[in-house]
């Protein structure tokens, strides 16, 4: 099989520690917050970091608050957070997009955190060092030039977290924590449109907690592509949240994942929806808008003119579930499995 | 049909108790005293020369043993006589990404590894073939210095009757186009191996191999080492499906090694390395031109097949006679044309896959059977049931086809689906299709041409009451020991837990050719029914003069010998075999299994023959959004003519897990390859070698099966049972490109289905174009003649009468010479007519 490289492991017991150890050398130093994603990579070459810093050991970290919204600690595991009934009533979609990560036995060991921070995929980069050598390598690792587009100056590599588009659209903040202290910022800031730099997380700064708004008058819902019901990273994906007045949209967001090197904010899309009524012209007009604004490149599953096709379909789904549509005939077809939205968030209509 | 009480009924296989408690020893599960792990440097290049290879710094690592190079392996092997194209370690030249370089031993994997990335190899590229139009435009430089021409490594053409005459005669012909990209069979278990030295100095290997004899014979050759001082012991596979039935040149590197430093070495590979292992199915392009009257009747097929072989020639000889062999078997096909050619591109060899051939041209004929079915408006399962294979005869390639449980099969799933009421009927965006199939019950003929058996049983009876079975046969995962146990114990009228398996040792066990070509059950089955009707006759005589009755009188059943005519007055069966022990000694049977001989006597005549063949039809009910493309596949009805089910736990369990490949190839499988720009590189790699980007179908995508089993015994098969390991996995396929046509109306004419296909046929349609997506037309090949072979019905007699002087077999044994499975021929016997006319 293939074996992880050598690396020195650190578990910390405190927040503290862990950015006391995450100081003495950012650059070579990566957190383990599940590994699911960081291990393999290693064991591939991808990521050779020098120390590993393991944030099991801080409890704190798994825990989830509630108050003004919730607080979701950045440890705690995706199939705690689909297991909290707090997420599933007030924030279906966040419930949806977790519950669509990898198969069960992945959600059981990864994070909030770690979805979030995940590093960006492509179909050039996630192959182990033999077959990257083969290519000569790429410029995200060891090599000099980007295979998807040769010409592009910056990496193109797909943001494939589920989790981020959607707590982006509902609204949601990250606390960044280091040695020199803490700071917020909001979902839409963690991230940059470059597949290598696709973090603006700063390499001293652990993650430690998200923090999603309260979600009275909100509906919420993840609509994912990808080829089977299970396993799949998304290749495309609509996160939508919306606040009602009666019928009436008063506040809207639409997120695009996996078809950009960071989560895409559809603005000008949700701003058509913005103060209306969702009709299915409306909607129709908003899918298109979105789909206007994706960039899928060749470096995921699936061909990219057909996957920015989808968009438009997934964000048509996304809004018609959020206006209260049976959607679950659909929803079946592409998740290959029922993904219900709790009755008592439909029953906010 | 006789009571019985093991056959036929539902039973947990004997392996399944240490299957789930995970007490199954795999390969990989060995662990031995001073045992040594090895990795293989591969190639980063897809075609090159190796110029140097340079070991020196992997040597001085500390922990290393020792580091290999091609230069130890200087002879060839493979798995035809006539391809023997691989050395465990390239030599001259490596000719895909991932084809081992050198190999080093370590104390541990990771020092092993370590070192092997300290390896220098410099390499001189040479031009990269990456796809079949590649190779036959381009002869030079040639991947192999062997094979037809150029890069072309066989092409064949055969010709049964006068086939312009009934193509001109027809009402009309079709003419289609279809291509089949390649799949790989991704076993659960990687490759293992584990060899040593015994005690006494001779060459043991443990590996996950489901051909253990090959796997003898290879050894004994690259080697240069007798036979008698190797032993193979194939461990139970987890999963092979034709991916592990070629010799493998990681087996041949650890048995070297194990040599050379007297430890045992193991090598258990990567995902990755699985995927350049490969041997999978061949993408193949293919043209179909059926002539056919009004009223439904075939009156002759031109077939042409293009095989992209990949970088060695493994099984593909066999494989291009294969994608041309069984059209017959399933239809009344009075006169064929086939002409297949296979060539070689820089990419991982090609070989078997479950269905070795067939599943590829059996997409193209079902498929445009739907196409001719809408054409003459006429329902495809009654078109169907019109045109199948008269049972009982030699079809116009002379195949010999038994029991023929077709119609049956296509009336219940049409039945049980509710066929009639949905198809053509169902709403926009669901659909149905129909597709048949048939598969052979073993290969007629061995790889290696010779006189000797397929399998060979032996049984060991004792005071204990327990019986020792042994037989060459692997278990690999489809439940072979269970079907040995359960025959045996049938036979004996004794329980199955009564029975001990001792399989695949090479040391241990006569000889089973392996598991391949869905051959077990049938050849082992046999050979083991005759060793247990022997030890049965052993004890009947001494039972029967103690019991003072004839033996025929005999019942051999819940565990006791005793009087038919007055069932209490008897033996058990322990006392039984101390009687029989005491008057005759020591008791021990054996049982053995040659096929029939076939009936073609023309080169290429001898893939395609089979004791018997096996029949399926399938209905695929599928949804599909119009807008999308996207698919879903809801139900899938299937039945199966079995002949007789043994274990029909079983039986269903290789139905449904052949619905599920089927589906992973219909809907998403995919060997692809990336190629970089040629200007920046040229770079040709396996697109996605990972079980997370190569996609195969999840529980969650499974649809619902319904399985049904018909049994009408063969007489061939043991209690009448034929093979079920391949034969449905074939209509999966084409059921669901023509459930696409029934739900959207457009043809995806390509293997897989995906959407996005599927959105482009859409696309066309709404341009005003052909409704169709696939391959637009066959390559120019220039085939050689056709070998002409008059059909048994017109008069024929298996020859070919253009057949040049056929090689003696001593040459072909010498050399590269003989096709597999290919009679190099002996002065053809004269003897009876084996002409059978048709009714």
């Amino acid at each position: 099989m293939m074996r992880l490289p050598g690396f020195r492991y650190r578990a910390p017991r405190t927040i503290g520690e862990a950015a006391a150890w995450l100081a003495e050398n950012p650059a070579n130093t990566m957190l383990l917050a599940g590994g699911t994603d960081l291990l393999p990579n290693m064991k591939r070459r991808q990521q050779t970091p020098s120390t590993v810093v393991a944030l099991r050991g801080i409890t704190s970290l798994s825990e989830i608050h509630n108050g003004d919204g919730l607080a979701i600690g950045s440890g705690v595991t995706l199939s705690h957070l689909i297991g909290d009934a707090r997420v599933r009533q007030s924030y279906p979609g966040l419930w949806q997009a977790a519950a669509q990560v990898a198969t069960p036995h992945l959600r059981n060991m990864g994070t909030v955190g770690g979805n979030l921070c995940l590093d960006t995929r492509c179909t050039y980069y996630d192959q182990n060092y033999e077959w990257r050598k083969s290519i000569d390598f790429c410029m995200k690792r060891d090599g000099k030039i980007c295979w998807v587009a040769t010409s592009s100056p910056k990496c193109l590599a797909v943001s494939s977290t589920d989790t981020a588009p959607m707590l982006q659209a509902l609204g949601a903040t990250v606390t960044l924590v280091s040695i020199r202290g803490e700071r917020i910022v909001p979902v839409a800031e963690l991230f940059a449109n470059d597949g290598m730099r696709y973090l603006t997380r700063q390499p001293d700064e652990i993650v430690t907690s998200i923090r999603v708004p309260a979600a009275t008058g909100w509906r919420s819902a993840y609509w994912k592509l990808r080829r089977r019901g299970a396993f799949d990273f998304p290749v495309a994906a609509a996160a939508v949240a919306a606040r009602f007045d009666g019928a009436r949209v008063v506040d809207l967001r639409i997120v695009l994942g996996a078809v950009s090197s960071r989560p895409l904010s559809a603005d000008r899309a949700a701003a058509l929806l913005t103060g209306q009524d969702l009709s299915d012209e409306l909607i129709e007009s908003a899918a298109v808008a979105a789909a206007g604004i994706a960039k899928p490149m060749d470096n995921t599953d699936f061909e990219l003119v057909w996957r920015k096709k989808m968009v438009r379909s997934l964000v048509s789904h996304a809004l018609h579930e959020i206006r209260g549509d049976d959607m679950r005939a659909r929803r079946h077809q592409l998740a290959r499995q029922e993904l219900l939205i709790p009755a008592s968030a439909s029953a906010a209509r | 049909m006789k009571p019985t009480r093991v056959i036929g009924q539902p039973r947990r296989r004997v392996d399944g108790r240490a299957k789930v408690t995970g007490q199954t020893r795999f390969a990989d599960d060995i662990i031995l005293p001073r045992m040594v792990h090895c990795r293989l440097l591969r190639s980063t290049q897809p075609h090159a020369r190796i110029v140097t290879v340079d070991t020196g710094k992997a040597a001085q690592v500390d922990g290393v043993h020792l580091v290999l190079t091609g230069e130890s392996f200087p002879i060839s092997y493979g798995i035809l006589p006539v391809s023997h194209d691989e050395h465990a370690l390239c030599r001259d030249k490596v000719r895909f990404v991932g084809d081992p370089v050198a190999a080093v031993i370590a104390r541990d994997e990771m020092t092993a590894d370590l070192a092997v990335n300290l390896i220098d190899v410099t390499y001189e590229p040479l031009r990269t073939f990456a796809s079949p139009a590649d190779s036959l435009e381009h002869d030079e430089p040639r991947i192999h210095d062997y094979g037809d021409h150029g890069n072309v490594h066989k092409a064949v053409a055969l010709q049964f009757g006068d086939v312009d005459a009934a193509l001109g005669a027809a009402d009309h012909v079709f003419d289609d186009v279809f291509h089949f990209e390649g799949n790989t069979h991704l076993p659960i278990e990687q490759h293992a191996a584990i060899a040593l030295k015994d005690p006494d100095g001779k060459l043991v290997i443990y590996s996950s191999t489901q051909t253990p004899h090959y796997l003898h014979r290879a050894l004994a050759k690259a080697l240069a080492m007798p036979a008698a001082h190797i032993r193979v012991i194939a461990t139970p596979n987890g999963g092979g499906f034709g991916g592990k039935s070629d010799p493998f040149n990681h087996e041949i590197v650890v048995a070297k090694a194990a040599l050379l430093l007297d430890r045992p070495v193991k090598i258990c590979l990567n995902r990755e390395e699985v995927f350049y292992c490969h041997r999978g199915r061949h993408p193949v392009t293919m043209r179909f031109r059926t002539g056919i009257t009004t009223d439904g009747k075939i009156t002759g097929l031109d077939l042409e097949t293009l095989l992209d072989g990949g970088s060695y020639g493994s099984y593909g000889v066999a494989s291009t006679f294969y994608t041309g062999a069984l059209q017959t078997v399933t239809y009344d096909i009075p006169r064929y044309r086939f002409r297949g050619c296979r060539v070689f591109t820089n990419k991982p060899p090609c070989g078997p896959k479950r269905g070795h051939g067939t599943p590829q041209s059996r997409f193209g004929q079902e498929v445009q059977l739907d196409k001719i079915a809408e054409h003459l408006k006429r329902d495809p399962a009654e078109l169907r049931l019109g045109m199948i294979a008269p049972a009982e005869t030699l079809t116009a390639n002379y195949l010999r086809v038994g029991t023929i449980g077709l119609a049956e099969c296509i009336r219940t799933v049409v039945d049980r689906s509710n066929w009639s009421e949905k198809f053509r009927k169902l709403p926009l965006g669901r659909g149905v299709g129909l597709a048949c199939s048939s598969y052979l019950s073993g290969a007629g003929l061995p790889i290696n041409w010779n006189d000797l058996p397929h399998s060979g049983v032996q049984l060991k009876l004792d005071r204990s009451g327990g019986v020792t079975v042994f037989c060459g046969a692997t278990e690999i995962g489809q439940g072979s020991d269970d079907v040995l146990v359960g025959i045996v114990a049938e036979v004996l009228g004794i329980d199955p837990f009564d029975v001990r398996a001792v399989t695949g040792d090479t040391d241990l066990t006569p000889v089973d050719l392996g598991s391949y070509s869905s051959r077990v059950t049938l050849m082992m089955g046999n050979a083991a029914i005759q060793a247990a009707e022997r030890a049965r006759e052993i004890l009947a005589g001494p039972v029967a003069s103690k019991l003072e009755i004839p033996a025929d009188r005999l019942v051999f059943a819940d565990r006791r010998v005793f009087d038919g005519e007055n069932p209490d007055r008897g033996v058990s069966f322990q006392e039984a075999v101390c009687i029989a022990e005491a008057r005759v000694g020591t008791i021990g049977t054996t049982g053995s299994y040659t096929p029939p001989k076939s009936a073609g006597h023309f080169k290429g005549g001898g893939v395609g023959p089979s004791p018997t063949y096996s029949y399926t039809a399938a209905v695929v009910e599928v949804d599909v959004d119009a807008e999308t493309g996207w698919i879903s596949v809801p139900r899938v009805w299937i039945a199966h003519d079995i002949g007789r089910s043994l274990n029909p736990t079983l039986v269903r369990g290789q139905v449904e897990g052949s619905v599920y490949m089927g589906l992973g190839e219909a809907l998403m499988e995919e060997q692809a390859f990336r190629r970089l720009p040629p200007r920046l590189s040229s770079a040709l790699v396996h697109k996605f070698p990972s079980m997370l980007e190569y996609k195969s179908p999840t529980s969650l995508d499974m649809p619902e099966i319904f399985t049904d089993l018909i049994e009408h015994p063969d007489p061939r098969g043991p209690f009448g049972a034929k093979e079920v390991g391949q034969g449905p996995l074939l209509p999966i396929m084409p059921a669901v490109a023509n459930a696409v046509y029934d739900a959207v109306g457009v043809r995806v004419d390509e293997i897989p289905v995906t959407p996005e296909k599927i959105l482009r046929a859409l696309q066309a349609r709404a341009a005003g174009k052909p409704a169709r997506f696939g391959p637009a037309s066959f390559p120019e090949i220039a085939w050689p003649a056709p070998l002409l072979v008059t059909p048994p019905q017109e008069g024929g007699d298996g020859r070919a009468s253009n057949e040049p002087e056929r090689r003696s077999r001593r040459k072909a044994d010498a050399g590269i010479e003989a096709t597999a499975g290919v009679r190099p021929s002996t002065p053809l016997r004269a003897g009876p007519s084996i002409v059978e006319g048709r009714s």
